[in-house]
């Protein structure tokens, strides 16, 4: 194995922030930050500060303060203290350079992954910290150039990838004629009202993953399930403006998301494998817009497939040969849970399943998450180095004999396929449909 | 033009289709939709090898392409479809198509009440919306959030007149989004645009609009109102006096703004969906008055009922004395009048229909995979496994009732009158 990229401390010059930054004056940054400050730092940032006793606990949960040497800069604390900290020590009486490297801390060494909560001995969400500092960017438009275009594309397409309408519903066609070819009664329907579920995927998948929705209709086929895609606006359920700090923007996704779904009149939302989506919709975005769960229930695939797995709605012709271990997604496993249900489904379809240690709600970020992996280029060195602990733990677990990497996340996939191919791990990745698409009986 | 008072309304039962036969016949047959004067069904069907058709009534239009979908029937009662022939794709009506192709067609919009048709297009990489069978003159490098005026003559989307590249977020800033009304754009670009609404004469449109990252506003005809918001939701024209009202977030919440100016009181957790009496004098919008609950705020006053889940589906009755919503608590909906809610909770409720005189309220409902239409919470006890909304007689004394049966007509279309009165016995 490689050792990790030694130059973490080249400078990194981002459009988005550069620029932004040059159109501020301290004086304007005070004036927002304060406003922002009376406006939304309520009583949860207020409690969060005053309580912090900087014992450090928090410490060797982030995977960038142990992939960093234990540099006391990365780890959560610090992070706060270099950042939201200071910002409310000084009443927003800080530098336009402050706001850079808040910016950047805030967007690219925080995954928001909420491991280190869990460790905290007040339970003090350091995710919750590190969105309020930037949400204080977005406001000042201090934001990383890449996702803040995936936020432009989110505002002006509804969709994370600029997919236009039509491209969308191409691919929806294209993808049934495809699968047809295999299976010839197999149906992507298309807006039909009344379905009993709703399915929705993320921008990347009709962008660069398509056969993940051919693969999705075989598996509703087989199980003969009573599903229904939209041909409108509403079918991405991402949302990289829950990270950008455009929580208006954030509503106005999750809004139409869930219009769309009751507009077909269905039952319930069943999301393709993706974590932050599920985060947005299931626990931020929709109590942003007022609800207190999501309006309508909202399944991730894990639940899905573990529904049709335990129901016997989809059957397993023969199972997967090659050893597999599992990667838990932060947003699903600490933020919701399954990892029981998704090791049922991999035992189910798996010959043999290896644990990586730590797992469950222990497992360690695969550092793309929160919208980490969005800021692009410029700070993918910067990422994957700061998370030289998930390789040491892929390198442990492929010791054991795991050769696939199982991860039902599409940020995961990007994270875990750039620290493989940087540390040399040679380990395949897939999500749990590809599993099972290669195992199931089709007819 | 058919109008509503020209159907049979005779009361009565007629059998018109028998959709288990089509499935004999066909193979391949998708879901079926029925026309709104309940005469004819008609469903996508396969007649041949890489070749569908439509089938209405049991017969097959003459026509046939590679792909149809996205079947509906208009006001008009005649059936439309996005279909397709060598890679391109066009309208077809009646199973005739339009004379223009495109390289793709989509969200097809019919006027209210009459049978124009609206489709969004795009054909050389410039994208377009077509009005019966005639493409705008200008194409745009994107078009999004098709509108249909009331009529469906006139149609407006939110374009996009400037290219942007990969990653060009100072580009995107400057404004690169507008409305275009029939083909014409307003002369001010945006952030972005998204809904559009049209007023009754289908002489204004007013969209909501973000003017940076951080303001929101209201455009009629081009002109954005002074105010900024924080956010704001789709515009609606008062259907007497043209002025323009919108769900606005400002300090404190959400509330209604006419023109810019705040005319409620009340600071919502969340405001959208308001319609106007036809007599443009109440106003009524979902809204949320705390966390995790919902109900509809009539003029300024939230009902003392609220659902913990959903309110959709706002309605005043015709002479706007009534309101009725949908609302859903506990996974479980129904349907509820002037904030009472009916005792009966279902699977799933459409939106309620009040007829003519505001008396009576019908809707269709689902449980246990069983439709019905239930009537000021009775229900015509008629099980179905396909239905569509009820529609009430031009006096109101009767209910048209169109569905796919059950048991006797297992797999049958049938088309029903029955007088109100038999209805709530």
């Amino acid at each position: 194995m490689k050792t990790p990229a030694e130059a973490t401390d080249e400078q990194i010059i981002d459009r988005g922030i550069e620029d932004g930054a040059a159109k501020l004056t301290q004086d304007k940054v005070k004036r927002v930050v304060q406003k922002m400050l009376a406006a939304e730092g309520g009583a949860r940032l207020k409690t969060y500060i005053e309580t912090c006793a900087h014992c450090g606990l928090c410490s060797e949960a982030c995977h960038f303060y142990i992939s960093n040497d234990k540099d006391p800069a990365y780890s959560p604390a610090g992070k706060i203290k270099q950042t939201i900290g200071e910002i409310v020590k000084k009443r927003g009486n800080v530098s336009v350079d402050f706001i850079k490297t808040a910016c950047e801390i805030s967007f690219t060494e925080c995954n928001l992954c909420r491991r280190c909560v869990m460790y905290c001995p007040f339970g003090i969400d350091a995710a919750y910290m590190m969105l309020f500092m930037r949400r204080i960017c977005h406001k000042l438009g201090v934001v990383p150039q890449y996702i803040q275009d995936t936020a432009h594309s989110h505002s002006a397409t509804l969709n994370q990838m600029w997919v236009k309408e039509d491209e969308w519903i191409d691919t929806l066609h294209w993808q049934e004629e495809e699968a047809r070819d295999e299976i010839p009664g197999l149906r992507i329907p298309i807006e039909k009202e009344g379905a009993d579920i709703f399915y929705s995927v993320i921008g990347p998948e009709p962008k660069f993953r398509a056969q993940l929705i051919y693969q999705a209709a075989v598996i509703m086929h087989a199980a003969g399930v009573d599903w229904t895609m939209p041909a409108t606006p509403g079918w991405d359920n991402s949302d990289m403006c829950m990270y950008t700090g455009d929580v208006e923007m954030m509503a106005r996704l999750k809004k139409v998301h869930f219009e769309t779904a009751m507009r077909l009149k269905t039952k319930r939302i069943v999301m393709g494998e993706c974590g932050h989506a599920f985060r947005s919709v299931h626990d931020v975005g929709n109590r942003y817009l007022g609800w207190k769960m999501a309006p309508l229930p909202v399944i991730h695939a894990i639940e899905f497939f573990y529904e049709l797995l335990r129901d016997r709605k989809i059957r397993i012709k023969k199972k997967f040969q090659k050893p597999v271990t599992f990667h838990d997604p932060c947003n699903i496993v600490r933020g919701r849970g399954l990892h029981e249900k998704a090791r049922y489904v991999i035992h189910q379809t798996c010959k043999a399943f290896i644990e990586m240690h730590p797992n469950r709600e222990h497992n360690y970020c695969c550092s793309a998450g929160g919208g980490v992996i969005n800021c692009g280029p410029p700070f993918r060195k910067k990422r994957v180095t700061g998370n030289r602990v998930k390789a040491d733990q892929l390198e442990a677990v492929k010791a054991k004999g795991a050769e696939i990497v199982i991860a039902p996340c599409h940020n995961c996939h990007g994270g875990l396929e750039d620290i493989i191919k940087h540390y040399e791990l040679g380990m395949e990745l897939k999500f749990l449909g590809d599993i099972i698409y290669e195992c199931m009986e089709k007819e | 033009m058919s109008h509503i008072n020209d159907w049979d309304w005779n009361t009565g039962k007629k059998i018109l289709a028998d959709i288990n036969q089509w499935r004999k016949q066909f193979g391949w047959v998708e879901e079926p939709y029925a026309s709104p004067n309940g005469e004819s069904v008609a469903a996508i069907v396969k007649v041949d090898e890489m070749s569908f058709s439509v089938c209405e009534n049991g017969e097959a239009w003459d026509n046939s392409f590679d792909k149809i979908w996205f079947l509906r029937y208009g006001p008009d009662n005649r059936a439309a479809g996005l279909v397709s022939d060598t890679a391109m794709w066009t309208v077809a009506v009646s199973g005739e198509p339009w004379k223009n192709w495109f390289e793709f067609v989509w969200d097809a919009k019919f006027g209210i009440h009459e049978g124009h048709i609206t489709t969004a297009a795009q054909k050389n990489m410039e994208y377009f919306a077509v009005t019966d069978d005639q493409p705008w003159e200008n194409g745009f490098y994107n078009l999004s959030h098709l509108a249909a005026s009331p009529s469906g003559r006139s149609a407006a989307a939110v374009v996009q007149t400037k290219p942007i590249n990969e990653g060009d977020i100072a580009a995107f800033q400057k404004g690169c989004f507008t409305v275009a009304v029939n083909g014409s754009p307003w002369q001010h670009e945006f952030l972005n645009a998204w809904e559009i609404s049209f007023d009754s004469e289908e002489k204004h449109v007013a969209a909501e609009v973000r003017m940076n990252l951080n303001d929101y506003t209201i455009v009629v005809d081009g002109q954005p109102w002074n105010q900024r918001f924080s956010s704001v939701w789709q515009p609606v024209f008062n259907p007497a006096d043209g002025s323009v009202t919108a769900p606005v977030r400002v300090a404190g919440g959400w509330t209604m703004a006419r023109n810019g100016e705040i005319i409620w009181n009340s600071r919502l957790l969340q405001l959208w969906h308001h319609i106007y009496s036809m007599n443009g004098s109440r106003i009524a919008a979902v809204a949320s008055p705390k966390f995790g609950r919902w109900t509809l705020a009539i003029d300024d006053v939230p009902w003392a009922l609220t659902f913990k889940d959903l309110v959709t589906d706002p309605v005043f009755s015709p002479d706007g004395r009534h309101a009725a919503c949908a609302g859903k608590t506990d996974g479980k909906w129904t349907v509820a009048v002037d904030g009472i809610a009916w005792n009966e909770a279902y699977d799933m409720v459409w939106p309620p229909i009040f007829s003519p005189d505001g008396k009576n309220v019908a809707a269709k409902t689902e449980k246990n995979g069983i439709y019905r239409i239930i009537v000021n919470g009775q229900p015509i006890k008629i099980d179905f496994k396909t239905l569509w909304n009820p529609i009430f007689s031009p006096k109101g004394d009767k209910l048209l009732i169109r569905g796919v049966g059950t048991v006797e007509d297992e797999g049958k279309y049938i088309r029903i009158i029955m007088s109100l009165a038999e209805t709530l016995k």
